[in-house]
């Protein structure tokens, strides 16, 4: 038996008696790319999510909901760093990192791309892109590396909160006007179908699939997460007296769940390429909040240096 | 030159009696940013009463190939343990 399979079988003993595996084990080299992948495309998207929302926090409604949304961007800011931090125990640097997102070699969750064109979308999106979000997230708290699975921890505790923030903002408008209302379900409208997408592609067209659940980075197939969802929303929509705007939509009753109508994968993977309606402005504006950050950086490092200097002598002395 | 600030590990005590407990790590210029940072980063929601910063190059961690001559030697001293002795019935409270 050649070295490397041995330790390779070692390693797989440890994902199936369900241990976690820790930063300085040893993993295959695949199990590191993946992890890489998917927890920096996580991070990412954490940090271009501030954008879309970031854009409604001058035009709240009331100093409440500008309160909730501002700590619920303040949050996204915080699960990125989180994100960032279990990202780099796997040896990649937080430059890196910040580089492959800003030249677009990394990917983002699409659903960043689409536009927030009126305050209901605050609700849609927290009632939907984050109980999407949730419902990926809560598995990955089980997840076999024990930094992400940490990570994750804290990010769902605070995710709860987005959740319903968004959807009080729903029952709310349901409630109010027929403007109000008409606006909501425009909301629902447009965020539907880009948060079904969220789940990712079918998994017979799954590329990543079967090795994430073989080494339990993922614990649930894309489609399986994608009908959980569907199932509990479709009731929640119900009570807000809003329609999915799905046609198909039916309750078979012999699967105890939704049947739901096909998923555009073309605009999927359109976004995905770069051509949803905000993957410029997204992405540029990342950049610039960057480098207009950059005198920050190199004066609290002058800071620092300088610091260091002061306290070197003042211990010589 | 690697122009990533240095690397913080992050220690919080949830609360005066239990010990600081690592939550996680972030990058600052200096130890006053990192003790900045992680209160906000980490202590959102009344985390923590007290946060420690620790440089992660400061860290000498034990290499987990090291694992079975390190910790195994341990398994077989049962008698570090109170059950390993026989002490009569009737005796109360030992």
């Amino acid at each position: 038996m050649t070295q490397v399979s041995s330790l390779e079988e070692k390693f797989l003993q440890v994902i199936d008696a369900e241990d976690k595996i820790e930063p300085k084990d040893w993993m295959p080299d695949e199990y590191r790319k993946t992890l890489i992948r998917q927890i920096s495309q996580h991070a990412h998207s954490e940090i271009v999510g501030m954008l879309p929302e970031g854009n409604w926090i001058t035009r709240a409604p009331s100093l409440k909901r500008k309160l909730a949304l501002l700590a619920k961007v303040q949050d996204e800011a915080g699960h990125g760093l989180y994100l960032y931090s279990a990202c780099e125990t796997l040896g990649i640097d937080r430059e890196t990192l910040l580089e492959q997102l800003h030249t677009g070699k990394a990917k983002y969750s699409s659903i960043f791309n689409y536009p927030t064109l009126t305050w209901a979308d605050m609700g849609a999106i927290g009632w939907l892109v984050d109980g999407a979000a949730i419902m990926n997230q809560v598995p990955l708290c089980r997840c076999s590396y024990g930094p992400y699975a940490r990570a994750m921890v804290r990010v769902c505790k605070e995710e709860s909160f987005h959740q319903r923030q968004g959807y009080e903002i729903m029952t709310v408008l349901s409630k109010g006007s027929a403007d109000q209302k008409a606006m909501a379900q425009d909301a629902l409208n447009r965020w539907w179908w880009p948060s079904l997408m969220m789940f990712g592609p079918n998994d017979s067209d799954s590329t990543h699939s079967e090795m994430s659940i073989r080494w339990k980075i993922k614990r649930f197939s894309n489609d399986e997460l994608r009908q959980r969802f569907v199932d509990m929303t479709v009731p929640q929509a119900d009570l807000l007296g809003l329609t999915i705007p799905d046609p198909q939509l039916k309750f078979n009753e012999a699967k105890k769940g939704y049947d739901f109508g096909p998923i555009d994968w073309n605009e999927f993977w359109s976004v995905v390429k770069g051509n949803g309606p905000c993957n410029e402005e997204r992405l540029n504006a990342r950049v610039k909040a960057h480098e207009n950050g950059s005198w920050v950086r190199e004066a609290a490092a002058a800071y620092a240096q300088k610091q260091a200097q002061i306290h070197n002598i003042s211990k010589t002395a | 030159m690697n122009n990533n600030w240095p690397l913080y590990e992050v220690f919080i005590r949830s609360k005066n009696g239990l010990s600081h407990k690592h939550v996680g790590s972030l990058h600052a210029s200096d130890a006053d940013m990192a003790l900045e940072n992680a209160r906000d980063v980490y202590t959102r929601r009344s985390e923590g009463v007290s946060i420690w910063v620790v440089k992660a190059a400061d860290i000498r961690a034990s290499d987990p190939g090291d694992a079975s001559f390190l910790f195994e030697p341990a398994a077989d001293k049962i008698y570090r343990h109170p059950t390993f002795y026989d002490v009569p019935d009737e005796v109360k409270h030992m």
